[in-house]
């Protein structure tokens, strides 16, 4: 296969990126979206150029580390999948591909496709976790879960935090990614107790970091490479209700600019 | 106890008063479209729905009462619903404007994966504004869009000391004027479309919606956008092709 590629270029976080265009000529179908970077990554560097900075890491779809905006699609043209295990023939022959960073306020760029991605851990530093004190870990099954909640808890913790939900969100909001950590701890009885006093306090920081505001689009829910429900977002929001019926007050320091 | 602010902090409160005073509105519309069905049983129920609405909730209420408690709520609404898109927007604006591709386009591509109908709510939300304030002088005051003569102001009857309408009158010479029509049809366009998103989302704002319901909530939106949208198409296009005269 050959492909034409668009990609956006940009030295660092201040500089003014551009789009490139480079040619791939040696693409195989069966190889991965990343391994065929590699490949016109491992040309560019004989030719003594700079070659093209992208995230990843794992590179079996669990760790979230790769990002990459292709032809318009978070994590390209394939559903319920990341990057890393997009294969080229989702391609076809002499196409031109489209690769830019994610791009959203709460995400700069550090170079090329690399975006930071640490406002996330800030949102999950704000509550991603239970505040008693647990010793041990437990015997397995001496909490009765019923296997519904379990089984919502698990599907909401299938979160790898990529940020695709910003990127492919029009308002570049960060709920679905907020939502999925709230769920799956508030369907848990050891995450249950302190569910409202979380959400005010993971979206204070949601709000401060700048993301966006949710029009209830779906678009996040539809690039997702875990599949998370908007259904995350519909209890993200009555708990915050609830959280406001009980004059809640956030209990999280907003985090200072830079 | 400052804790009920939170609604007025967090993106996810402002968003929670949109979906309340939407309620409020959708609820108006549909409210509005029912009662103007009486057009098509002749002047004289037409006129006579017109006056009922100011003696609403009567003996219990006094004249005008309700109605001046209805207009309240629906301004503070309309006031609210359009002060938190705005605060809303804003910041989702800022966001998307940051690391984009250019002052205009965020990504060099992008493609749309879901449906059209959320993507038009703020256009479609400041064009029906525009026509709210539009519509009101021109059917409420009579201020726009009338020849001389045609719109027939309430008219004060000395010997029952109350007002006789015409609003029949004022409807069928409102809608004679193609601009008129042609407005008011295209907006109704968009708000149907508004409703279609805008049903289903109050409910998923206000954290009612779930996998369970979401099909039953988007049957509704369709039920409510369909229902508003035609009611009100008949209207004028009954006016301007004569079924109403």
């Amino acid at each position: 296969m050959k492909l034409t590629l668009k990609v956006w270029r940009q030295k660092n976080s201040k500089a003014v990126g551009e789009f490139k265009t480079y040619q791939a000529d040696h693409v195989s179908p069966d190889m991965s979206f990343l391994e065929m970077l590699d490949i016109v990554n491992q040309d560019l560097i004989m030719k003594g150029q700079e070659p093209i900075a992208f995230d990843h890491d794992c590179r079996e779809g669990i760790c979230g580390m790769c990002s990459l905006m292709i032809n318009g699609v978070g994590h390209g043209p394939k559903t319920a999948i990341t990057t890393c295990q997009l294969h080229m023939r989702s391609f076809s022959d002499g196409e031109t591909v489209t690769i830019e960073p994610w791009r959203a306020l709460p995400f700069p760029i550090i170079k090329d496709l690399v975006t930071d991605r640490s406002s996330f851990d800030r949102i999950i530093q704000a509550g991603g976790f239970i505040s008693a004190s647990t010793g041990a870990a437990p015997d397995g099954n001496s909490i009765p879960i019923a296997k519904p909640d379990a089984e919502q808890s698990m599907d909401a913790a299938a979160c790898i935090g990529c940020g695709a939900c910003v990127a492919a969100c029009p308002n570049g909001s960060a709920m679905l990614f907020t939502a999925a950590k709230l769920a799956h701890l508030s369907f848990l009885p050891q995450g249950k107790i302190e569910r409202h006093q979380r959400v005010l306090n993971m979206i204070t920081v949601h709000d401060a970091e700048g993301f966006g505001n949710c029009t209830n689009m779906g678009e996040c829910s539809a690039v997702c490479p875990k599949g998370i429900s908007l259904d995350t977002i519909a209890r993200l929001n009555r708990d915050l209700v609830m959280a406001a019926l009980k004059g809640l007050e956030p209990t999280v320091g907003i985090p200072v600019e830079g | 106890m400052t804790g009920v602010l939170t609604l007025y902090r967090t993106s996810v409160g402002k968003k929670v008063i949109m979906a309340l005073t939407g309620f409020i509105l959708v609820g108006f519309v549909a409210f509005h479209m029912y009662g103007n069905t009486k057009l098509y049983q002749g002047p004289e129920v037409f006129n006579a729905y017109a006056a009922g609405l100011r003696d609403l909730g009567h003996p219990v209420l006094g004249y005008e009462h309700l109605l001046w408690i209805a207009r309240v709520v629906l301004l503070s609404s309309v006031v609210l619903h359009f002060w938190s898109a705005m605060a809303l927007t804003g910041k989702s604006q800022k966001t998307t404007a940051a690391n984009a591709v250019g002052t205009l386009k965020r990504y060099g591509v992008q493609k749309r994966q879901t449906g059209y109908a959320a993507y038009t709510m703020r256009y479609g939300g400041v064009l029906i504004f525009l026509f709210v304030i539009y519509h009101l002088l021109h059917l409420t005051f009579g201020a726009v869009g009338y020849n001389a003569e045609q719109y027939q102001h309430p008219a004060l009857d000395l010997k029952n000391n109350t007002y006789i309408y015409n609003v029949y009158n004022n409807v069928v010479y409102g809608f004679k004027n193609p601009w008129v029509a042609g407005f008011y049809l295209v907006t109704m366009l968009f708000l149907g479309v508004h409703l279609f998103h805008g049903v289903w989302s109050m409910f998923q704002t206000l954290g009612l919606n779930s996998a369970k319901y979401t099909g039953l909530l988007r049957g509704l939106a369709i039920l409510v956008a369909a229902a508003v949208t035609i009611g009100n198409l008949t209207f004028p296009l009954a006016v301007y092709f004569g079924f109403v005269q």
